[in-house]
């Protein structure tokens, strides 16, 4: 292995410099513009697109449930209130029809004793008149009985 | 290794010959560009085909880039910070995608079986001119980084907390960029040693472990690289109160 430990021999050797290294320079700086043009440029575009657009549609996300929690809030208070006034409608209604149930039967049970009142009136003032038909009629008897005991003698 | 007895043809290793391209008076390593062209190539391919149609909920390799892209953002703003992690992110993020497909490309992909004039084909990344390439290109990128964001005033970076720091810190210029070029050149050309001699040794089975362990090891070098090329820039930039 002749070769192989050709420290900065005038020809090979593994420390053999020359015209590569800056061409490799060279090339490694245009190989950063190509990739900085190919890759990093586009795919950056890319992966910063998507964060922003997982980051606004979080955001919106969170107002929309922030939304969706303060409307839960007012309708649940609307519901509370309307149990309560349907309640109070209820109780209202029970209490209307209570009222009216009342009124018909008081009406009731005074028309009803108006009209008790007026048949015993009607039958009082009948029984008056015949019992007055009555009393005439056994006086004309009494009168036609003495008459004619009278005649006899 | 050539001239033992018995040679197994995957096996042949041939380290520091280089297939040698003449341009004007300069000289380059055919292998390391023949390599990295076709990764690069690779890379693009699966860049092109991933986002070519991107939709808001991923399907198939966008998933992958995705997954790649988060990654390297993850890396670049905990090391870079919040601030201006976004202007280094490209650079970051190719310094690990090319090291890592060089690294595991140079694994995976049977490169020996493709015969070469001289020198053979492997990791750009084992070859040293790629990562002093690459580590200069660090050391640039955080002066520019911290001059730029601070001015004038990211001298102050050497004489802070105090004044006694300013040789270290000059030191530590200097040894930034050669700690990251050899400790990725010494790890990839290791593992391609290690494998390239145990498959020489013993043909069957227990290389394979140790190529998996090289595998893990490359995944790991790509991103101390990024991660520290990344710390680097985020050092500089940082604001000192």
């Amino acid at each position: 292995m002749p070769t192989l430990f050709l420290f900065g021999a005038s020809e090979g050797g593994l420390f053999d410099f020359d015209a590569t290294l800056p061409l490799m320079a060279v090339q490694v700086v245009l190989l950063t513009f190509i990739l900085n043009a190919l890759f990093f440029k586009p795919v950056g575009r890319v992966v910063e697109e998507r964060e922003d657009y997982v980051n606004t549609s979080r955001a919106e996300a969170k107002k929309k449930i922030a939304e969706v929690e303060l409307l839960e809030t007012e309708l649940k208070d609307q519901l509370k209130e309307a149990r309560l006034e349907a309640q109070k409608v209820i109780l209202e209604a029970e209490q209307d029809s209570e009222n009216l149930y009342k009124e018909a039967l008081a009406l009731a049970t005074s028309e009803a004793n108006e009209s008790r009142e007026k048949a015993r009136r009607e039958i009082d003032s009948q029984r008056d008149e015949a019992l007055n038909q009555l009393k005439s009629e056994a006086d004309n008897l009494g009168d036609l009985i003495i008459e004619r005991l009278l005649a006899k003698k | 290794m050539g001239f033992l007895p018995f040679v197994f043809p995957l096996a042949e290793l041939e380290v520091g010959q280089h297939l040698y391209w003449q341009i004007g008076n300069f000289r380059i390593h055919g292998q390391v560009f023949m390599t990295s062209w076709l990764l690069i190539g690779a890379l693009l391919a699966l860049v092109v085909i991933g986002t070519k149609k991107m939709e808001r909920d991923p399907k198939g390799v966008q998933n992958l880039l995705e997954f790649l892209w988060d990654y390297i953002r993850d890396l670049a703003r905990t090391q870079i910070g919040e601030k201006v992690y976004r202007d280094w992110m490209p650079f970051i993020g190719t310094l690990f995608l090319f090291i890592f497909v060089s690294n595991w490309g140079g694994a995976l992909v049977p490169w020996k079986l493709i015969e070469l004039p001289s020198g053979e084909l492997g990791a750009p990344t084992a070859d040293i001119n790629t990562t002093v390439a690459l580590a200069l290109l660090v050391s640039l990128s955080y002066f520019y980084a911290g001059l730029s964001n601070k001015g004038l005033r990211y001298f102050e970076y050497y004489v802070h907390p105090t004044p006694i720091m300013l040789p270290f810190k000059i030191v530590e210029d200097f040894t930034k960029p050669l700690s990251l070029s050899f400790r990725l050149f010494g790890n990839i050309l290791a593992d391609e040693l290690v494998v390239a001699v145990l498959v020489f040794l013993v043909p069957l089975v227990l290389p394979v472990p140790v190529m998996f362990l090289g595998l893990f090891t490359s995944a790991i070098q790509a991103l101390i690289f990024a991660t520290l090329a990344a710390y680097y820039i985020g050092e500089a930039v940082e604001e000192h109160h």
